[in-house]
């Protein structure tokens, strides 16, 4: 076993150990920053890895989190044929939007992905008769079960958050010392020369973009099965850019950031809910002055100064 | 109402919506046209316009007249000189990269309106206008075959309205003299075409970036000052202008001016009409997914001639 595997196996058993250690507080914390760092780890798939700056991902959260709790609300899905639908809403969604946007680059489909997510947030609060819009709907208590176990206690909550960023660590970390991952990053430093040694550059960035907007769409199912809600504002421009966030802070292209990059937003909202209502003030602020002063962020930092085979 | 004369209020409204876009697009095109930066936080230099103005309104609290006229004058200088100094703090330090800045204007975005959240509170406040005086609009109908004018209950403009497109097109014209027949508008050109050149030349560019990035700003608050009589003042009232100067830049062209004024009628005068006869969600759903496809399609937008 090499370093890499074993340091993600590493946190993955330290976080199993910390729901019996923590207070009752934290290990609620950590169940929804495992959560989000799901997302942030698609995120970063598709940002850190590959170089794709959207600013849509919101969509790709939202089509997961409404094809779980629209079939368990409005058809009564039992959870894992609503977990499938939700994996095969969010892979279509951005198999198309991804065919449409990977056509322009840069800043043009920076703004392209934020169109068609800021269409699909409109089109969740057109059809509010189903999903009720901004207010969103709790998801019926009796149903948020898996083979009898119960994920409305703390305890089935936490696991099955942990569970499921296990599997996305691992396949994420796989995925990128994968020969496929190594091209995506070749398409990152350099687009020209990736094309020119013969690399179906489009392609590539396609599959990317569907893995990391799948995986997105599973922690948006997550997020609604785990914490029984669902609402347009998961779906909305704030939700785009807080695993652009997370990633930057932990570090774009480092398996363990979206993680380290979550933790460290989410108790800094925490913590900060005393003085102030406006939580994403701070995520603003924090935007800044990581862009000014560390855009390669906590781990990206760490690895270029002294621990280089982190991974 | 008929027909005809529920058009003509929509193109009116509609001229009137297109008359604020055309000043707040036109800020976001100059500072994309210099600098070739997108700036995010455009949206919110308009709402801190619309705020300011309040503020000023009600401290001088006089006549509306009066509070107006400073707001129009002060509240764009004010609203310029924060955004020159994000300029110089932030987007000088990341060397006006184009993603960076994105990022850095989003976080930016967050700071203005969560501030102005906590500050001004979650309320919308109304400005009075300085006059607002019903003019009735009068309608034809053909009456035994002849030519009868009438005046339909609810066709009606008010005077002050009126003066914003006219107030809106007399800056536009400004802004356009201040380009092609000032210095420092010559300047501004030569950076746009070529800033290493111009820099070469001796022309302080990072000093030009900055008040453009100011001026940007300012024609935004001088877009919001006009309308917060006819809207009022809230925290959250950045959004649509910034989507739809968005809409316009892109259609116009990203960094063309003529197509930026010309795509603002035609958004301005569509929204006004769309959202008579239409949900307005789905107006913006439409319009959305619309400019989205012109990008993907044809970036250098419908007016535009090539790409860059």
């Amino acid at each position: 076993m090499d370093r890499a595997l074993v340091l993600h196996l590493g946190v993955i058993a330290a976080l199993a150990l910390a729901y019996a250690v923590l207070p009752a507080y934290h290990a609620g914390n950590l169940a929804r920053i495992m959560v989000l760092a799901i997302y942030a780890m698609a995120y970063n798939l598709a940002f850190g890895y590959t170089g794709l700056l959207s600013l849509g991902h919101a969509l790709f959260f939202g089509a997961g989190m409404y094809g779980l709790s629209l079939s368990m609300q409005h058809l009564g899905t039992p959870v894992l044929p609503a977990f499938a639908i939700a994996l095969i809403s969010a892979a279509i969604v951005t198999a198309v939007v991804g065919a449409l946007a990977l056509r322009t680059k840069g800043v043009a489909f920076m703004i392209v992905t934020l169109m068609f997510a800021q269409a699909g947030y409109l089109t969740a609060l057109y059809f509010s008769t189903w999903t009720r819009g901004e207010e969103g709907f709790v998801l019926p208590q009796a149903m948020r079960q898996i083979a009898g176990i119960d994920l409305t206690t703390a305890m089935g909550r936490y696991y099955a958050a942990l569970v499921l960023f296990a599997a996305t660590l691992l396949l994420i970390g796989h995925i990128v010392r994968s020969p496929f991952g190594r091209s995506l990053v070749a398409i990152r430093e350099n687009e020209a020369r990736a094309t020119m040694l013969g690399y179906d550059v489009q392609r590539l960035k396609w599959q990317a973009l569907v893995i990391s907007g799948t995986i997105s769409g599973l922690a948006g199912a997550t997020f609604a099965l785990l914490f029984g809600y669902a609402g347009a504002g998961f779906a909305a421009v704030p939700y785009s850019i807080l695993p652009l966030l997370y990633v930057l802070l932990g570090g774009a292209g480092t398996t363990l950031g979206p993680l380290v990059g979550a933790a460290f937003m989410i108790y800094l909202f925490d913590l900060s809910s005393d003085i102030t209502d406006a939580y994403m003030l701070i995520a603003g602020v924090v935007l800044v002055l990581l862009t000014m002063f560390l855009p390669q962020g906590i781990l990206g930092t760490l690895r270029a100064r002294s621990v280089r085979w982190l991974p | 109402m008929d027909f005809g004369p529920h058009l003509m209020l929509a193109m009116l409204e509609g001229a009137v919506t297109a008359a604020i876009l055309a000043l707040t697009a036109m800020g976001l095109s100059v500072v994309f046209g210099v600098m070739r930066v997108v700036n995010v936080a455009h949206g919110e230099f308009y709402m801190l316009g619309a705020v300011i103005a309040w503020y000023i309104a009600t401290t001088l609290g006089t006549h509306p007249a009066l509070g107006f006229v400073a707001a129009l004058l002060i509240a764009p200088v004010l609203v310029g000189a924060l955004a020159a100094t994000a300029d110089r703090l932030i987007l000088q330090h990341i060397n006006y990269d184009p993603e960076r800045t994105i990022v850095a204007t989003i976080g930016l975005l967050f700071i203005i309106q969560q501030g102005t959240l906590m500050t001004f509170g979650p309320d919308a406040r109304p400005v009075v206008p300085p006059f607002n005086s019903r003019i009735p609009l009068p309608w034809v109908e053909w009456v035994d075959d002849k030519m009868a004018f009438y005046y339909p209950w609810g066709l009606s403009i008010t005077s002050y309205k009126l003066f914003v497109i006219a107030a809106a097109a007399a800056i536009l014209i400004a802004l356009w003299l201040f380009m092609t027949r000032t210095r420092a508008g010559l300047i501004m050109r030569a950076t746009q075409q070529d800033s290493q050149m111009a820099q070469a030349f001796g022309i302080p560019v990072s000093r030009v970036y900055a008040l453009v990035f100011g001026l940007g700003a300012a024609l935004a608050a001088m877009g919001a000052v006009l309308v917060v009589p006819i809207q009022q003042a809230h925290y959250l009232m950045g959004a649509d202008p910034l989507l739809l100067s968005f809409i316009v830049v892109i259609i116009g062209g990203l960094g063309s001016l003529p197509g930026t004024v010309i795509a603002a009628l035609l958004i301005g005068l569509s929204d006004g009409i769309i959202s008579v006869f239409f949900s307005p969600t789905v107006a913006k759903i439409t319009a959305t997914l619309a400019v989205a496809m012109v990008l993907v399609f044809r970036p250098q937008g419908l007016l535009g001639k090539k790409a860059h």
